[in-house]
């Protein structure tokens, strides 16, 4: 099993924050893992986006340039990698704003609106982890929602682990809009 | 964890009784996360944002100068305003640890990931015949074990250790063992291993001066052929580095750090067209490993040196192979780094199709 996995988007969107609960979570499913962010000025506004890899096996390469899943949450992020998702590999975008949508037909195009999502709970924050539910659900490595939670635990402060419960019904939510 | 939060966990553990810093992105996380943890109040080791970098290392060289195991770390401009402190503690035979994590330069440059302080770090950056023992690290484990490897070291030789980091490792997270918290030497134990430093002088024990001033030349000629004694000591005894499926390669890359990680990628992917690619990647870049990439070289048709810079490291590639075969020089400048595939392109464009 290797997933060699990009998420993109805006500065604020909670990219970085996703992306380390990916890893933590794969982490707990005893798998390796590496998290490389774009870090930087690009932080405050601008795009972010942060590379995790999750394997079976010892990780070479924590930059890549083609990428089994690209989760892309602004135009910007997905003109530059859509192109870069391998043959048979899974495009997830955030409809909200995208003017220009990718026309691959080699790889598999969840088109989501995880910002209708996240205001149906009723808490912007949890933006992140309602892409984070759609990523889950599409991922072909199934990785289990109790390394998840402890993920979740791992890298939340401990004054955050309130939050546990609203960020698991995230998560479930985004499933829920990936399989309709 | 973040390569340097892990740099700060393992000087914690490690038993360091000190560290001076500045903050300077992309590795004040160091310093963020030491004031984080408080170690003051457990192992009783000094934190602290000094004025300047050039007050930090000074005060390193206080620090070192009285047997403690103190660090400091920085990146590119900010070690460069260390070099003065530093060509001291090595003149002085001080251990000290020092970490830089590369970004882009000329100047101030950028804030993203580079390797070209490789001549800065391996030719003594300050004045001076000295040299640092330069550790490249290319996993944030190699982040934790090298505080641990480069103060054994500096102590061994009484010879500052650099802890040479880009910024991918640096900020990069991946998962780590960290090793069981040592506790700090004692005065007594201190006094046991540093018999040289400058502690209060107890119990009639001569005085001990340390200093890196000395105005009689033929004394200074002494000295600087001690130091060379020691360097030729390290060279002998501490080279180290890795070896990948250089045995039947075709082609060999030699690439440090991080980029050495891209470079197993390349391999990988270059197997899939056929070509055999080994690597070499050296642990010390001071000592270089030139045996070892000398012997790896050969029967080989060429050599790639993978860096991120405009060619440092290839001088020294180049000498070990002495011009037996074809040496060519691939890098991103600026804080681009390369991806596996353009290092592909680059041994197809500059080795195999010429």
């Amino acid at each position: 099993m290797k997933e060699e996995i990009i998420i993109a988007g805006f500065g604020g969107q909670g990219v970085l924050s996703m992306g380390k609960i990916l890893a933590y979570s794969g982490l707990m499913d005893d798998k390796e893992v590496t998290w490389m962010p774009s870090y930087g000025p690009e932080q405050r506004g601008g795009t972010a986006n942060v590379t995790v890899i999750l394997s079976d096996e010892k990780i070479s390469s924590p930059v890549l340039d083609r990428y089994d899943i690209v989760i892309a949450l602004n135009q910007q992020s997905l003109d530059k990698f859509a192109p870069k998702v391998k043959p048979g590999g899974i495009l997830i975008y955030d409809t909200n704003g995208i003017h220009n949508r990718p026309t691959r037909d080699d790889i598999t195009i969840y088109p989501v609106d995880a910002m209708e999502a996240t205001l149906e709970i009723g808490n912007s924050k949890a933006y992140n982890m309602v892409v984070m539910g759609a990523l889950l659900e599409a991922m072909p490595y199934k990785l289990p929602m109790e390394n998840v939670i402890k993920g979740l635990k791992k890298s939340l402060p401990e004054r955050h682990h309130k939050l546990i419960p609203l960020n698991e019904q995230a998560i479930e939510k985004g499933r829920e809009m990936l399989r309709k | 964890m973040k390569g340097n939060e892990a740099i700060a966990h393992a000087a914690i553990r490690y038993g360091c009784d000190g560290y001076f810093g500045y903050p300077i992105t992309p590795q004040s996380e160091v310093l963020e996360t030491l004031e984080e943890l408080m170690p003051w109040e457990t192992t009783g080791m000094v934190v602290l944002q000094a004025e300047s970098e050039v007050a930090a290392i000074n005060m390193v060289y206080g620090g070192a100068a009285s047997g403690k195991a103190v660090m400091t770390s920085s990146s590119s401009p900010g070690v460069s305003l260390k070099q003065e402190g530093i060509s001291y503690i090595a003149a002085a035979s001080l251990p000290a640890l020092i970490l830089n994590v590369m970004r882009g330069g000329p100047g101030l440059g950028t804030i993203q990931p580079s390797q070209a302080d490789y001549f800065q770090a391996t030719k003594g950056g300050g004045h001076g015949d000295y040299h640092l023992i330069v550790l490249a690290p290319s996993t944030v484990q190699e982040m934790v074990d090298f505080v641990g490897l480069g103060f054994d070291l500096a102590f061994k030789y009484c010879n500052p250790a650099m802890i040479l980091a880009d910024g991918i490792v640096g900020q990069m997270m991946e998962k780590v063992v960290l090793p069981e918290q040592r506790p700090r030497r004692t005065e007594e134990q201190i006094r046991q291993q540093c018999p040289w430093a400058a502690d209060g002088r107890k119990n009639g024990r001569k005085r001990n001066v340390i200093t890196s001033l000395e105005l009689e030349s033929a004394r200074m000629e002494v000295i600087n052929h001690q130091l060379q004694d020691r360097y030729r000591r390290i060279e002998r005894d501490e080279t180290r580095w890795e070896e990948i499926d250089v045995e039947g390669a075709d082609y060999l890359i030699v690439a440090f750090g991080s980029i050495a990680r891209i470079c197993t990628k390349a391999k990988e992917l270059a197997a899939e067209k056929g070509i055999k690619v080994g690597i070499v990647r050296p642990i010390t870049l001071w000592p270089f490993p030139t045996e070892a990439v000398r012997r790896a070289a050969e029967g080989k048709k060429g050599v790639l040196c993978v860096e991120l810079n405009a060619g440092q490291m290839i001088e020294d590639v180049r000498l070990a192979v002495h011009d037996s075969l074809p040496v060519e020089h691939f890098g991103r400048l600026g804080g681009i780094i390369p991806s596996p595939e353009e290092v592909v392109e680059a041994l197809e464009q500059k080795l195999i199709s010429k």
